[in-house]
């Protein structure tokens, strides 16, 4: 342990623990996850810069520690339900950074064939039930999920995220109302990044914490550093543990902070350049992470420091994919309306 | 061949449904052991439990969204809304969630859910509660919407609705709950999409929905007298519209009216009159396409002026009496 960085009791704890139950490589590899993420964003932006995408974006760098700590948290056939700023999850979940490019490209080859988009990338087969273009749209299908799989009786899981935003919107009542009476294995995850466009949160609830509201339903709800990646693993994996064991669903407020503007054409008025570089320069998870590994000999300098030549070249071929991709056949113009 | 009401008919298929495949399951506000607001679920709680025919919070986007879920994810959910006035509270699921999800993400998920929903004015509920809101679904691509007039079409088509993959929004009539008829016993189907020409005439060709087919078989008894026949046409479905039949008739009465209870301006008649309008039907016309249906104001209270607001079998007798006799 250095002076550079600073843990408390419990962070060391999970630390640990995480270190014994998945091995090195799983910490590395969450690294390099958030690489990617970024990598993939700074791309999307420079992309759109270029006057290659056709639509708009929403972009979350800075907020990679939330998407990879919760993604890695659950297991495989759990089921994902992600908001518009969705890139990085997707990405966490796992889905292959060249065809979510192609998507973004407005290509056949992207995993809905060029007719989502940013806002939409969904890879059903993977049990990512997509992005969404509605704030708080996902939140009500959470808990169609939640009861498909007590019904089936699987031990999946639903993880649905959000942003402070939908928060306030009506359907997160019901929605996490209705998971609490039944008792459903859903995971609300907000994911608060200070402003909804440009809403600052303080000033749209009137609670310190947005986990207060959990007290309402009668479920867990905590607030946790969405820049500490361990942070929010360990809380969405207890979560998970809750919910498989059949003990209801959470709430989580996970607190974060985006560096980019709400869309391509955002002036970023409501707050300031200090504000932002404060974030950046004192909490970015990325930073914040890879030191974490290489003080606590996870990694070595070599092997954090070629991460991000790494994913840079993930997204490379990446965008390379999507570019020699096929455009949609306008003759398939109707298809995928109705099964 | 005995004879079932209505909310019987609907029942017995909700029953089947129930009984035959296991991902089938009811969610609504007092379905359970009230049996539903106006008795349609009624028995199957007890005989099913709550895990299947479950009752839920006053929480329409809510219901609504559980059921968008449940269907991504391999059940065939059926859920309720205690009035169609109520599937307000419910449009963005509806809308933006349900019908899109499908085209969104390349083909590649479907969403077999049912919402059901009794429409309709006639029971002196007043303006929130005797809505026809059935054209605003079929202006949403990627629903279907299904408008049920009897009790046999009321089963055949439940069961087809369930057994469909796409979101089916079906749109019962509260005052059609009571009505009779012969129903088969058993897994019965009729195939949404298809048109029924429910009687057949020479004369004037009249397109009527839900609770205005059984008032435009009264007036074609009426017209019969005068030695005018009508020809009464359902199309049961809305969305996907099968309008061959319905062209087929203009062609040889050269005359239609289009009958339904909604509001006359926006209305699923539009449609309708700009189908015959644009197919080879047109050359056949020998009168004006008319438009019978509700008038453009919310539903009134007071029992003459809530009957005054929708058509009744007198309204389309002399509609159609006018078209047949060239006076209009």
């Amino acid at each position: 342990m250095t002076a550079n960085i600073q843990m408390d009791e419990a962070a060391l704890r999970r630390f640990h623990d995480v270190l014994e139950e998945r091995g090195p490589d799983f910490m590395k590899k969450m690294l390099l996850d958030m690489h990617v993420i970024r990598a993939f964003e700074e791309r999307a932006e420079l992309l759109y810069a270029m006057g290659k995408v056709h639509g708009t974006m929403h972009l979350s760098i800075g907020q990679e520690g939330n998407a990879v700590g919760a993604s890695n948290a659950l297991r495989e056939g759990d089921y994902l339900l992600n908001h518009h700023r969705g890139h990085g999850h997707c990405l966490a979940w796992g889905s292959d950074p060249s065809r979510m490019m192609a998507e973004f490209l407005g290509k056949e080859t992207g995993y809905c064939r060029g007719r989502g988009g940013s806002m939409h990338i969904a890879d059903v087969e993977s049990n990512n039930l997509g992005a969404n273009g509605i704030v708080a749209g996902g939140v009500p299908i959470a808990v169609g999920v939640g009861l498909s799989i007590k019904m089936r009786q699987t031990e999946q899981v639903c993880l649905v995220i959000f942003g402070d935003g939908a928060a306030n919107e009506g359907a997160l009542h019901e929605a996490m109302n209705m998971a609490s009476i039944w008792d459903l294995p859903v995971i609300f995850l907000c994911e608060n990044n200070q402003y909804a466009m440009s809403m600052p949160y303080q000033d749209a609830f009137n609670v310190e914490q947005i986990s207060q509201r959990a007290a309402g339903y009668n479920m867990p709800g905590d607030t946790v550093d969405g820049n500490d990646l361990l942070a929010v693993y360990s809380r969405v994996r207890q979560a998970a543990d809750r919910a498989r064991s059949g003990e209801g669903p959470t709430f989580i407020e996970s607190v974060t902070y985006r560096y980019k503007g709400h869309s391509k054409s955002d002036q970023q008025a409501y707050r300031t350049r200090d504000e932002v570089n404060d974030w950046k320069d004192n909490r970015d998870p990325i930073s914040r992470y890879a030191m974490l590994l290489t003080e606590m000999q996870v990694a070595s300098d070599e092997e954090a420091d070629g991460m991000r030549p790494a994913a840079v070249s993930t997204i490379d071929e990446a965008v390379a994919f999507g570019e020699d991709s096929p455009d949609p056949d306008i003759a398939d113009l109707l298809e995928g309306v109705y099964a | 061949m005995r004879e079932i009401t209505y909310a019987e008919a609907l029942r017995e298929a909700l029953h089947h449904a129930l009984t035959t495949d296991p991902c089938v399951f009811l969610i609504g506000e007092d379905i359970g052991v009230y049996g539903g607001a106006f008795g349609v679920t009624r028995g199957l709680y007890d005989e099913f439990g709550a895990g299947r025919v479950i009752d839920t919070p006053i929480s329409e986007a809510g219901i609504t969204g559980a059921c968008v879920g449940a269907a991504l994810t391999g059940m065939r959910p059926v859920g309720e809304m205690q009035f169609m006035d109520f599937v307000t509270l419910s449009m963005e699921q509806l809308v933006l969630q349900a019908a899109k999800v499908r085209f969104m993400f390349g083909g590649k998920a479907s969403v077999p859910m049912v919402l059901r929903m009794p429409g309709g004015s006639g029971t002196g509920a007043a303006a929130q509660h005797s809505e026809s809101l059935e054209n605003w679904f079929v202006h949403v691509p990627g629903l279907k919407v299904v408008m049920p007039s009897s009790p046999v079409d009321a089963k055949g088509l439940l069961l087809s609705a369930i057994d469909d993959d796409n979101p089916v929004i079906f749109v019962e009539h509260k005052l059609l709950y009571k009505q009779s008829g012969h129903v088969p016993e058993g897994d019965y189907r009729i195939p949404l999409g298809q048109t029924n020409i429910v009687r057949e005439g020479q004369h004037v060709t009249v397109v009527a929905t839900s609770i205005m087919v059984s008032r435009a078989l009264a007036a074609a008894d009426t017209l019969a007298e005068e030695g005018i026949e009508l020809e009464v046409i359902d199309p049961r479905t809305l969305k996907p519209l099968d309008d061959a039949p319905i062209i087929e008739s203009v062609k040889k009465t050269g005359r239609a009216l289009i009958v339904h209870e909604a509001v006359e301006t926006g209305g699923f008649g539009g449609e309708v009159v700009a189908r015959i309008a644009q197919s080879e039907a047109f050359a056949y016309l020998e009168a004006p396409v008319r438009r019978l249906a509700g008038v453009d104001i919310p539903i009134p209270y007071n029992r003459e002026l809530e009957r005054a607001a929708v058509p009744q079998a007198e309204d389309i007798a002399a509609e159609a009496r006018k078209l047949a006799q060239g006076v209009y």
